[in-house]
């Protein structure tokens, strides 16, 4: 018993330097010099002002900038308090939250697409992600935005369409994984196309 | 859906095929008396002349339990103080206060017993010395302490007439330093080069597109994502764990991620047949695996494909397509869309891994039914690093006894007869677990103070409850993860991951310690054959009589009556 426990304490803080600190420590020294942007947490910066993260959502509310999908972080966007929404597949909150979320991007979109119905909203665009900072939305999502930024920024559709497949992360390896559209980098490289309303 | 099942496809075949070497590698480094290169055995017994053991000195299955206890007990001391002290520690650049006295103790619970129940946000809570030398050092050692153990047992099954089992302090450093530490090395440069952040910088400050201010943290994050999923352990950085892209950047990582839930796990069935000598039955232990991995996901992925009723009836458009995965996107991330979640709950929860890439609250009912009753078996079906594979050999024992009941003869398993005592061993091993699963959900949902946890209305609010104590007394660590944190629901957790992790091992030490000193007989015309088909559907068929029915109760008052009147 005692000689356990004397092993045990002696074993216990070689594991914790070694495992907790040592490693961990010079890990992060490779780290950051070999991949010294994705260590640092894939910031992207604009005239030296961090302005966000190539893999953190954040808030999009101006007509001219595509929208994310919805968030259950507090406040929305939280990239330090990731959460899920929780919501059952039969809770009436649920029910409620959808259809808030419909209604918004009715109004939002509908002036911009003729003839929308709810039928034509894209799940992804209703539902909360699982971190609720989910970089990406669908194609299908970018599709139904497009129009209302090509019209707010009097680009032709093409050229947002353009923008958008260039965007696009497809399938990794071209397999792996699904296909989506990375919202920050799209909004920056519209912000440099010009054309702010 | 065609697509999506091709990627599971594919992902079983990789499995198999990473797994067969590592089996192989893994029983060498249990059983050569010297391992590796001249310098890391040197490394080696200068650790074994610290910690004052003989390495070649084996430990009866008593001793080698004790150990584990002792072992066990002093590292819940150093996980529950450094939580607790961490505003007076180093590397805290946060300057997040001491963790809450109730949840350090249940998180210090769940990392010793590698279950990584989470009732905390991590990024949210956790300083990175907290993270590092309390949760990340217990991702490694909890996961070697199952790996021993599994060790010693199967020495015992290979043994004949002999008292020990081996030592501990050899079984757990070869886990450690020869299987663990290269296999995360490796993870971690991948996890690395495609986003996952390693740094002690603090929580950046981002001025948005619009003008606002996000907070973004990072951390010390690959290398802890790595051990996290190799080592069955599931306990992420960021609160919405393998959901967030700090974690899990893209579909190639989550590929990795989750194979890396299940390599170690498959590759120890391999090992345990080359280990006994007997590997066309470790083949057909490992078929009956395959089957019920296969049976899950095909519940699951369509299930979630379909769709909720909510999200159904709304009328938004949840058809797959080339633009957009559909189904049940609720919480759920687009770059692994349905396919990619659905696999991701089933492997996560045959294992005792508990990591997600979407939140298992969210899903549908027969679509978190799955998780659910995957971990209800016990987590066999590959199972966690060590457990999962002793933990199916209770079923094993149970199984080649109901076989020697219906042929009238002495029950015999690899050569060693089955009596009384093996088969208490075993009992207790495969159902004091359940029971106990049972009798904490009743508590909980039968008293004001468990019901204060409960999230979501009506049934769904049931099977939270079901899935939190089920998750935690089979030290898997998945949520429903509305289910809240109360002091009750803290101390009552820890109760269940701490029986649920030392009494079948205990069983299993037991069990082994009982198979060693057995004689080896040699096989009649009237042995029941372990290593054909036959077995597999025996083996499936027992997991499903004994944890299937004794679950099946409580299902119908969860997932069953919510998806049916839906």
């Amino acid at each position: 018993m005692l000689r356990d426990l004397k092993a045990s304490v002696i074993a216990g803080v070689i594991f914790t330097v070694v495992l907790g600190l040592a490693i961990p420590a010079l890990f992060t020294g490779f780290a950051q010099v070999a991949f010294n942007s994705q260590a640092n947490g894939s910031l992207i910066k604009e005239n030296g002002v961090v302005v966000g993260s190539r893999l953190a959502a954040q808030a999009f509310t101006k007509p001219q900038y595509f929208h994310e999908r919805p968030s259950a972080t507090s406040p929305a966007y939280n990239a330090a308090a990731t959460t899920f929404s929780n919501l059952g597949p039969t809770n009436p909150a649920l029910t409620k939250a959808v259809q808030q979320n419909i209604t918004a991007v009715l109004k939002l979109e509908g002036p911009y697409n003729s003839g929308l119905t709810v039928h034509g909203i894209p799940v992804d665009a209703v539902t909360t992600s699982g971190s609720g900072i989910d970089p990406e939305i669908s194609e299908a999502y970018a599709q139904l935005q497009a129009h209302r930024v090509a019209a707010v920024r009097h680009l032709p559709l093409t050229t947002v369409q353009q923008l958008i497949s260039e965007n696009t992360e497809g399938r990794s390896l071209g397999f792996f994984g699904e296909a989506g559209v990375n919202v920050l980098e799209l909004n920056l490289a519209l912000d440099k196309l010009g054309g702010n309303s | 859906m065609g697509q999506g099942i091709a990627q599971i496809a594919v992902y079983a075949i990789v499995l198999v095929l990473l797994a067969y070497p590592l089996g192989q590698y893994m029983a060498r480094v249990y059983t050569k008396p010297r391992f590796g290169w001249r310098w890391l055995g040197a490394i080696e017994r200068l650790f074994y002349r610290a910690v004052g053991t003989d390495p070649e000195q084996e430990q009866d299955w008593k001793s080698y339990a004790k150990t584990v206890l002792v072992f066990s007990v002093f590292f819940f001391l150093v996980v529950y103080g450094i939580q607790r002290l961490q505003a007076h520690l180093f590397l805290n650049p946060n300057h997040y206060p001491g963790v809450p006295a109730h949840l350090a103790l249940n998180t210090a619970a769940s990392f010793i017993t590698n279950t990584n129940w989470q009732y905390y946000g991590g990024e949210s809570t956790m300083s990175y010395l907290t993270q590092m030398t309390a949760l990340a050092v217990q991702q490694f050692v909890s996961a070697g302490v199952g790996m021993a153990v599994l060790a010693a047992v199967i020495r015992g099954i290979a043994r004949r007439s002999s008292g020990t089992l081996g030592n501990f302090w050899v079984d757990l450093y070869r886990s450690l330093v020869y299987i663990f530490l290269p296999l995360s090395l490796i993870l971690a440069v991948v996890l690395l080069s495609q986003g996952d952040p390693q740094t002690f910088g603090a929580t950046v400050n981002a001025h948005t597109l619009e003008g606002a201010v996000q907070q973004i943290a990072r951390g010390p994050v690959a290398l802890m994502l790595a051990i996290k999923q190799l080592g069955t352990n599931g306990g992420g950085f960021y609160n919405s764990n393998s959901a967030v892209p700090f974690e899990n950047p893209n579909g190639l990582t989550n590929f990795l991620e989750v194979i890396a839930i299940l390599l170690i796990p498959a590759g120890q069935v391999f090992m345990f047949g080359k280990m006994v000598l007997a590997k066309r039955h470790a083949a057909m232990v490992l078929a009956s695996m395959l089957v019920l991995f296969v049976v899950g996901v095909s519940i699951a992925f369509p299930a979630e494909q379909h769709g909720s009723q909510v999200l159904r009836a709304s009328g938004v458009n949840i058809t797959h397509s080339s633009l957009q995965s559909g189904g049940n996107m609720n919480d759920k991330e687009v770059r692994f869309g349905i396919a990619n979640t659905a696999l991701w709950a089933t492997a996560t929860t045959d294992a005792s891994n508990g990591s997600v890439d979407g939140g298992h609250d969210a899903f549908t009912a027969f679509g978190g039914m799955v998780p659910l009753v995957n971990i209800f078996f016990g987590e066999v079906v590959f199972g966690g690093v060590g457990t999962g594979l002793y933990g199916m050999f209770f079923y094993i024992v149970i199984a080649v006894f109901i076989a020697g009941l219906m042929v009238g003869r002495t029950p015999e398993w690899l050569g060693k007869k089955i009596e009384a005592r093996e088969i208490k061993y075993a009992a207790v091993g495969a159902l004091f677990v359940p029971t106990m699963v049972l009798t904490l959900t009743a508590i909980s949902i039968a008293t004001k103070l468990g019901m204060a946890s409960i999230f979501n209305p009506a049934a769904h609010g049931f099977t939270e409850t079901l899935y939190a104590y089920t998750s935690q007394s089979n030290n898997n660590g998945s949520a429903f993860a509305g289910f809240g944190l109360t002091n009750f629901s803290a101390d009552f957790g820890a109760v269940a991951m701490l029986l649920g992790r030392f009494t079948p091992m205990l069983a299993a030490l037991a069990l082994g310690g009982a198979l060693g000193k057995k004689k080896i007989t040699p096989a009649s015309a009237g042995t029941f054959r372990t290593d054909g088909p036959t077995f597999v559907i025996l083996l499936v068929g027992v997991i499903l009589l004994t944890a299937g029915l004794m679950i099946f109760p409580a299902l119908t008052l969860g997932p069953i009556v919510e998806g049916l009147t839906h």
